[in-house]
């Protein structure tokens, strides 16, 4: 918490982005749902309204960007002290980036959504259960995405440079966890898509459960479908490290 | 005979360069066969590029060798990693395990933690290293801001806090002044006095080994070409030890001392220097020859410098 709450500067100007970037989305999208007639694709402007602030109060948390500590320290050398410690590599750096990434809720997200609910009317779930549920899909999600972005890094045991790499999960991620417009309004074989990667699990999946688009079992449906993918990446992300650390040079001497 | 602490079996690693398009094959570890026993202090020396800390990251499971095989603590480094980690400790001259944004006493409460340390053990042991290293007056600073002699201590107590039986250091002193040094080399001594530490560092500072080691491993591109005390290492390359007298009046150049040759005069004569071969004549028997020239105030017998023994040796082999 300490490490995270040292740059006190950086986090607003996070948080005047997210909020900049939130006012333009709903220029936009609120335009598009009143030219549906009121309704587009299941969402109505205040599903919509609370889609849009929720998504980017989730922005500071949720991995969409691909880079990470573990990154720097692969591409260094320095992930040679991790490797000195009794701990799992792949499990302390996605841990390390669970806590920074929830921690980042109350600087980043909070305001958001409450400036959101300032501005404009936002939906909230009418079932009681969904708010639980929201939580748990929410940290889910920061979860799936620091361990989708932890196999980005561990591509640089072969890379050493993960830039690349980085930039093309930032294109697809963004795009595909539905942060420009919710994944629903996709043509089906983009949507298609979409569902077979682990990104919608990051984002739309909370988003549509805390704002109560998506209810009762079919909520439930949706974070076993986190879960799923969650045991999807952490597989692939140990299977990685072990084949990794066979590869592994240690930048730097 | 003691338990061996460090056991390898023809250890060696390769890497693989690449050179514009083509790759081609570099030997860092040639075939490496060690043993170091419990308790012992040993100093791993060599030029940059050597293979000495491509060792030390086989030895502690970081680095997979490519041939042979090692055993730390008795343990598989590799395989057996994380059980590994509880019993060495390593410092990293030049990399941190700190955190950098955090104070030094975070620091040292999250190492407690990721070792499991109860909070007696927890609280006894950075007591100790706080008091010994000298921290009190930082702990408080977060590490960003210590200076790098500052810096260096908390790395040593952050490597020693579980407690290690074996602690691994990788050129501790590098850009340390005098001082620093001198306090780490006496911490270090003290530590293996009071835990029966087993020590294995390397270093290009020669300070570190005459004060630190009983043992020396000397490395040679991938090769160990010597192991033994640093005046068994002096000896293979017949280095001069030098005897320095004090006279009680000025002397004319003493350059008929059988067995010696004179290597200078200060102070009109007052103060002279003798290298002898320690195989050839004992220091004893060319201070009888001095006093038998000259009244001698006080004398010195300087040992041959490392460096220069080490330099002696490679040039030997080129």
């Amino acid at each position: 918490m300490r490490r995270q709450s040292t740059y006190r500067l950086a986090a607003l100007g996070g948080l005047v982005a997210n909020v900049t970037f939130g006012l333009l989305k709903v220029a936009l999208l609120l335009s598009a749902v009143e030219a549906g007639g009121g309704e587009l694709a299941g969402y109505d402007p205040a599903t919509m309204a609370a889609y849009i602030w929720i998504s980017q109060g989730l922005l500071g948390s949720v991995n969409l960007h691909g880079r990470s500590e573990i990154a720097d320290r692969i591409k260094t050398g320095d992930v040679a002290v991790d490797f000195l410690r009794p701990l799992d590599v792949q499990l302390a750096a996605i841990t390390t980036e669970t806590g920074r990434a929830v921690f980042s809720l109350l600087p980043r997200g909070l305001p958001s959504v409450l400036l959101g609910a300032i501005v404009v009317d936002m939906a909230t779930p009418d079932s009681l259960l969904s708010y639980p549920l929201g939580a748990t899909s929410l940290l889910l999600g920061i979860v799936v995405s620091a361990a989708t972005a932890y196999l980005v890094a561990a591509s640089g045991f072969w890379l050493v440079e993960t830039r690349g790499v980085a930039i093309l999960y930032m294109v697809a991620s963004g795009f595909l966890a539905g942060l420009f417009v919710p994944i629903r309004l996709f043509p089906d074989w983009l949507h298609a898509v979409a569902t077979a990667t682990p990104f919608p699990s990051m984002l739309i999946y909370p988003v549509d459960i805390l704002s109560g688009r998506v209810e009762g079992a079919a909520a439930v449906s949706l974070v076993l479908l986190q879960l799923l993918w969650l045991a999807v990446v952490l597989g692939t992300g140990q299977l990685m490290t072990r084949s990794g650390r066979r590869r592994l040079e240690v930048q730097g001497g | 005979m003691s338990e061996p602490i460090i056991e390898t079996d023809g250890l060696g690693r390769d890497f693989s360069v690449r050179d514009g398009w083509r790759r081609t094959r570099l030997t860092a570890v040639d075939s490496l066969t060690v043993r170091v026993d419990a308790g012992e202090a040993v100093g791993y020396i060599g030029a940059n590029g050597a293979g000495k800390s491509t060792t030390i990251k086989m030895l502690t499971g970081i680095l997979v060798p490519t041939r042979g095989s090692a055993r730390t603590c008795g343990l598989r480094p590799v395989a057996d990693r994380r059980r590994l980690a509880r019993e060495v400790g390593v410092v990293f001259g030049q990399r941190s395990q700190l955190w950098w944004d955090l104070p030094v006493a975070d620091s040292f409460r999250i190492l407690a933690a990721i070792h499991a340390l109860s909070t007696d053990a927890e609280r006894a042991r950075t007591d100790e290293l706080v008091e010994r290293l000298e921290l009190a007056d930082f702990l408080r600073t977060p590490v960003r801001q210590l200076s790098l002699g500052q810096r260096m201590r908390v790395e040593v107590a952050a490597a020693l806090l579980h407690s290690p039986r074996l602690v691994i250091l990788d050129e501790p002193t590098i850009g340390l002044d005098v001082l620093s040094k001198q306090r780490l080399r006496e911490f270090l001594v003290a530590e293996r006095a009071a835990h029966g530490t087993t020590l294995l560092l390397t270093t290009h500072d020669m300070g570190d080994v005459e004060r630190l080691c009983d043992r020396i491993l000397l490395v040679d591109r991938g090769q160990l070409v010597y192991d033994g005390t640093l005046h068994g290492l002096s000896r293979t390359v017949g280095a001069e030890r030098v005897l320095v007298v004090d006279l009680a009046a000025s002397t004319p150049d003493l350059d008929q001392v059988p067995g010696t040759r004179h290597l200078g005069s200060e102070g009109g004569g007052l103060r002279q220097r003798l290298a002898f071969d320690p195989d050839q004549v004992t220091a004893a028997r060319v201070l009888a020859a001095v006093s038998e020239r000259a009244e001698v105030l006080d004398l010195a017998v300087e040992e041959p410098d490392v460096e220069d023994v080490v330099r002696r040796v490679y040039a030997a082999r080129r």
